[in-house]
């Protein structure tokens, strides 16, 4: 088939390999398949001999008027002609049954794999890129699946037998169809590789087209403020005409394919019947040979052109396989960690693991044989500034038998950073060797510039990125040890751009905590003090979200989001950006209900306001990857340096 | 509805007439050349006349050749014809477009706006382009062919007349009833693309509350919804085939045996008998064409109601009531005025504002997240029409102002802004084309945005919006208030637009407003106490209703609220 692949106006890059990936996803139903080709191989079968059986019967029992000949010969084509519908029938059934089925697991296998690629993969490849393998690529597969599958076995077998019919009626004669098909397959190549032309013209242009609308539907209420439709739709139009030109060429010579090939076969008929006219006349034919040569010939034409429009069809879905399959095989997120959180109690002194949930956490790190009793401890933490670094042993706390082989360590939102390295790409750095320490059960905050890495720094807490050198510890451990999603369940995280899921209020909030009741909701909205904007809407906690929340204001989305950080009550909460929509009035009562929730526990807040981080116990200036100043707020406005600055409205953040 | 979406086609009328009749003479062509090589071969090859068959082929080759041009013409008009109307509908969605008010594009999300302007589009106009052949050859084969064979034998044709009305039934209720499934099976592709689209958007949630698996559960849900609704409506479609072969079978059994028992009688001639089956497969044929054809159209339907309800939305705001008047001064008043989003809305977001503003004063908004601010304000510029009361300009409801000219004359710098992609001149240059250069500096100026413009890369020119240069929040409203400032208003409102601007800048963009633009009318709507304080009056909202009014040094000893807002931003930032 590959000889084929020049036709698809888009065509997979490495054919082979796209081929065999999508035949292993065929290969769970490899019975299935097989059958199917059998049946399209009957029915088919079935057509073709029907026609060719037309001559004997019309010979043998019409002319000479054997009615119970005829009948008997009617019933035989009747019995051959009902297998042949049946198989169709099934095939076409079977076909979509299991086309169907690969289909769906193809779009969970690529949906699972989305759910483990890294956020570094979401930063390199636009939202509608992603989606466009869920929906246009997965589509041309499944159309190709439908269809193209049993079309392609049965244009195929019918185009051979037909060839192969004519042979054997007259050898000579079919040299001319022979070299018709050569034509019209040369023409359909030519046609073929023109047309791939104007259609990347055509999708360079509906990209533009596109563009153009994103950004003014975008930006409605803007264009509509500063009355700039008049102008836009200016624009609009030469768009749409630029469009409407190109696709009208790249269609028009898509459309000449079939009346092309078609007329072709007229030619073909002409020169045959003429030829075969002289041929019966030199009484190297017979007429009624000659009559079924030309029923075959007038055949012909049909299915090379539904065989060349399948394979296109075929050459275009491998192209969409290859870029689903390309996805698949995009690095997931790397995940060696053995560390693993659990609950525990305390029993006579001892931490015990159970699977209450008692709110206490703990590490269960699995002890290697031969590590030493205290691991990776920080050492002598070089971090001179940080307050309190000497209890270090008293932080681990007592490590406690968890079972053979393992070591509780209780979870206390200790953070360290440790000269840590860090750019989104490698050739620019965000972090320069930051060292900090987080004060288990204190609230430390960061302020700074757009750009000076401030998330990010709340990034690779989370391990949403890794670092490039240097160590990150939680709890004395090693981040990189810790099972990625235990370490996420361990920090909630509010961040800057609220998300919220087509649900209702109360689905909304319970994300951050799956099974909780609704008075744990009805609670968590109380301390976001979501709670009476909520109450006020329609069907108050059974309020229908749709679109991300496009019905609430910023502010109350941003109230949702913090409802849901305080219904999972983690013993480490991020507050990024959580409250820039708030109103101060409103923030302040948030913030008291979150101290409570958050009493002993660790809090990292970053935000613009200083309003907002002024009661944070460290506060941390961040520039240019750096932390320049750090302290509470009462020393760093003694310091008169950036943080005054700041303070004082003599400086803005950018 | 279908008719509707083809009126749109307006001008490339004519190419969809010159298309149908091309593909209907190439089909009469297809249909005469049979009939040529049948008086070849009974004629010229019978009697052996050479120079007959050479006339019967040239005849032939010439349909071909006719055939060839009809075949390219016909693609062309279809492209030309179904392009045509694609460009017009997406024309039509647009302008109308235009007209939307505040709540009309609330009405739809933007993602969908997208969908229904780019790919419902594109359905429809290859619906049309690939539809066209069989459309019309169906039809035409089917006319043609039945009255060829009729003629060839009125007794055989008894066959055909049974077989075409079975087929033509089975074809009719598979498509009727194949049609909701489809709609339904939209639905559950909404769904699934809805669920992914949700989970890509919010990635960063979903990671970080570890809801990886939930998600795939959620997903998976739907998608075995979605395989289960195709699973069906395709395997409906698919009985087209399986139904169309055992007719057509039948057919050929039932006209080789009736035809045989005719023949024995000697009605019927041999080559009868075989062109009239050749004509009644051609006949089967067309009908499965013409199907096929609703079915293809049945998925475009759903495209096509899509777009006719962005066309048919009824716009709410109109220049029904407008004069030729303009905005004199920028006074505004607010008398009585009710407002709420949605008419089946039980409360009220706005209740009872009744509110002066002298021309040229600056006026102070502030209050709670929620308390209906941006929506007061926007009332003035008729994005949205008040429920109830009266909003006036310069003594005038607003209603009776052609909209252009209110809204050039109220300039609003909204919440949630936009730059565009283009220069920043070309931005600042967004509300007032003809725009000098001392007038955009003026603005830059205002709007202290000459203070970080020699720090772009390429000044004036550089480029903004979508992959363009990265400004920060607060360059970003700067700009923004340039833009809105150089369209000269006489009523300028700020809606939250200085958050991200640091107070000293902010004071410095107050102070020049007053110094430059001293006869404006100024709106400013704030969370800081600081952006308003110095305000002629300031207006606290609370829940819709209008709390207090005054300045700060009789709001700060009345207003229980005000006070609440001053303490909480006392201590954070020095008044």
């Amino acid at each position: 088939m590959a000889q084929y692949q020049y036709h698809g106006s888009k065509r997979p890059k490495n054919t082979k390999k796209t081929l065999l990936h999508l035949l292993r996803y065929l290969g769970h139903h490899k019975w299935l398949f097989l059958l199917v080709g059998l049946l399209v191989c009957v029915s088919t079968g079935a057509n073709l001999l029907g026609t060719y059986l037309l001559k004997p019967v019309i010979n043998r029992f019409i002319l000479p008027g054997d009615l119970k000949g005829l009948l008997a010969a009617v019933a035989g084509m009747g019995i051959m002609y009902l297998c042949g519908a049946l198989a169709s029938l099934a095939y076409s059934q079977l076909m979509i049954k299991s086309a169907q089925t690969v289909i769906q697991e193809i779009r969970r296998d690529l949906f699972v794999h989305v759910q483990r690629l890294p956020l570094r993969y979401f930063d390199a490849h636009t939202h509608g890129e992603l989606m466009s393998r869920f929906t246009n690529d997965v589509d041309t597969v499944q159309e190709a699946m439908n269809n193209s599958f049993a079309m392609i076995i049965q244009t195929f077998l019918t185009l051979t037998g037909t060839v192969i019919m004519m042979m054997v009626l007259s050898l000579r004669l079919s040299m001319i169809v022979v070299v018709f098909l050569a034509l019209m397959f040369a023409f359909i190549r030519f046609n073929g590789s023109r047309s791939r032309k104007y259609f990347q013209r055509q999708q360079a242009q509906l990209g533009r087209i596109n563009g153009f609308v994103e950004e003014m539907m975008a930006g409605q209420k803007v264009e509509k403020v500063f009355n700039h439709e008049k102008k836009d739709f200016e624009n609009f139009c030469v768009l749409n005409e630029n469009l409407r030109r190109e696709s009208t060429s790249a269609l028009a010579y898509t459309g000449m394919q079939v009346p092309t090939v078609v007329s072709l076969s007229y030619f073909n008929y002409a020169v045959s019947a003429c030829a075969g006219g002289l041929f019966a006349l030199s009484g190297l034919m017979d007429l009624g040979g000659l009559a079924s040569y030309l029923v075959y010939v007038r055949q012909s034409a049909m299915p090379l052109n539904q065989f060349t429009q399948q394979v296109n069809l075929l050459m275009t879905a491998l192209a969409g396989a290859e870029r689903i399959f390309d996805l698949m095989e995009a690095e997931p997120e790397v995940d060696e960690g053995d560390v693993t959180l659990c609950h525990v109690k305390e029993e006579d002194g001892k931490l015990v693991e159970t699977a209450e949930r008692t709110g206490h956490f703990a590490w269960r790190v699995p002890e290697a044989p031969g590590t030493p009793e205290v691991p990776e401890a920080p050492g002598t933490p070089e971090v001179p500034e940080a307050p309190g670094t000497p209890e270090v042993a008293e932080m681990l706390g007592t490590p406690a038998a968890a079972g053979s082989g393992t070591r509780l360590v209780p979870l206390k939102g200790d953070v360290r950073f440790d000269q840590v390295v860090f750019g989104y790409v490698p050739e620019k750095q965000v972090l320069n060797g930051i060292s900090l320490y987080a004060k288990p059960g204190q609230k430390i905050a960061f302020v700074g510039s757009t750009g000076a890495g401030k998330t990010t720094i709340i990034n690779l807490i989370n391990r949403f990125y890794e670092i490039q050198s240097g160590t990150i510890t939680y709890d004395g451990i090693d981040i990189r040890r810790i099972r990625k999603d235990d370490l996420r369940h361990s920090l909630a995280m509010v961040i800057q751009e609220t998300h919220l899921f087509t649900g209702t209020i109360a689905d909304n909030i319970r994300y951050g905590k799956l099974d909780a009741t609704d008075e744990e909701v009805r609670e968590a909205a109380r301390i976001a003090n979501a709670d009476s904007f909520i109450r006020r809407l329609p069907d108050g906690y059974d309020t229908m979200l749709y679109s991300d929340g496009s019905n609430l204001s910023q502010g109350q989305r941003q109230l949702l989001a913090i409802a849901r950080a305080a219904v999972a009550r983690p013993p480490v909460l991020i507050l990024d950006e959580a409250t820039s929509s708030i109103d101060t009035r409103t923030e302040r009562l948030i913030e008291k209900g979150m101290d409570a929730v958050m009493e002993g526990r660790t809090v990292f807040v970053i935000a613009h306001r200083l309003s907002t981080v002024r009661n944070s116990k460290a506060i941390m200036v961040l520039e240019h990857g750096e932390i320049i100043e750090r302290g509470d707020h009462e020393s760093l406005l003694e310091q008169k340096g950036r943080y005054y600055q700041l303070y004082t409205g003599q400086f803005e953040l950018e | 509805m279908l008719i509707r979406l083809f009126s749109y086609m307006g001008k490339y009328k004519k190419y969809a007439a010159l298309a149908m009749l091309c593909i209907t003479v190439e089909g009469i062509l297809e249909l005469l050349v049979p009939l040529i090589m049948a008086d070849l071969v009974d004629v010229g090859v019978a009697n052996g006349d050479t120079a007959y068959i050479y006339t019967k082929g040239v005849q032939m080759a010439a349909c071909a050749v006719i055939a060839l041009g009809l075949g390219i013409g016909s693609a062309r008009f279809a492209a030309l014809a179904g392009q045509g109307l694609g460009a017009e509908l997406r024309r039509a969605e647009y302008e109308k477009l235009q007209h939307y008010s505040f709540s009309n594009i609330d009405h739809f999300r933007t993602s969908s706006l997208v969908t229904r302007l780019t790919s419902d589009v594109t359905n429809i106009q290859n619906a049309v382009s690939m539809g066209m052949r069989p459309f019309c050859r169906g039809p035409v084969m089917l006319v043609a062919a039945t009255g060829i064979a009729y003629s060839i034998n009125h007794t055989l044709a008894v066959v055909f007349f049974i077989a075409l009305p079975v087929l033509g039934a089975a074809l009719c209720v598979i498509t009727m009833k194949v049609r909701p499934l489809y709609s339904k099976m939209q639905g559950a592709v909404d769904t699934v693309n809805r669920i992914i689209q949700e989970n890509l958007t919010a990635i960063r949630v979903v990671k970080a509350c570890v809801r990886g698996d939930y998600e795939i559960a959620k997903f998976e849900e739907g998608n075995r919804n979605l395989r289960c609704q195709s699973e069906t409506a395709f395997r409906l479609a698919a009985l087209n085939m399986p139904a169309m072969q055992f007719v057509m079978y039948g057919t050929i059994l039932g006209i080789l045996f009736y035809g045989g028992k005719l023949m024995q009688v000697g009605n019927m001639q041999v080559g009868d008998l075989t062109g009239f089956l050749s004509y009644v497969l051609q006949i089967l044929n067309s009908l499965m064409m013409i199907s096929n054809v609703f079915l293809l159209m049945t998925r475009s339907v759903a495209s096509g109601a899509r777009i006719m309800e962005v066309i048919d939305e009824k716009i709410d705001i109109t220049d029904e009531k407008a004069r030729d008047i303009e905005v004199e001064r920028g006074e505004i008043s607010f008398e009585h005025v009710w407002f709420k989003y949605k008419k089946e809305a039980k409360e009220y977001v706005l209740s009872d504002i009744s509110l002066r503003i002298e021309a040229g004063q600056t006026v102070g908004i502030i209050g709670q997240t929620g308390a209906a601010k941006s929506t007061l304000v926007q009332l003035i510029p008729r994005l949205y029409e008040a429920g109830q009361g009266i909003v006036k300009v310069d003594g005038i409801p607003v209603q009776e102002y052609p909209m252009e000219r209110l809204r050039d004359a109220v300039a609003m710098v909204l919440q949630k802004n936009t730059l565009f992609s283009g220069s920043l001149l070309s931005n600042l240059k967004w509300g007032r084309e003809d725009a000098s250069l001392e007038e955009v500096e003026t603005a830059c100026r205002i709007a202290c945005v000459d203070e970080f413009l020699e720090r772009l890369p390429e000044g004036y020119d550089t480029e903004m919006g979508q992959g363009g240069v990265n400004v920060s929040g607060g360059q970003k409203q700067r700009i923004c208030i340039a833009r809105a400032i150089l369209k000269k208003p006489k009523v300028l409102i700020l809606d939250d637009s200085t958050s991200a601007v640091d107070t000293a800048t902010e004071r410095k963009i107050r102070e020049r407003m007053e110094e430059y633009l001293p006869f404006m009318t100024k709106i400013i709507i704030a969370q800081r106490i600081s952006s308003v304080r110095s305000a002629d009056q300031i207006v606290i909202l609370d829940d819709g209703k209008i709390s207090d009014v005054g300045t700060h040094e009789e709001l700060l000893g009345r207003s229980e609220i005000y006070r609440q807002i001053y303490e909480s931003q006392k201590e954070g930032v020095e008044l």
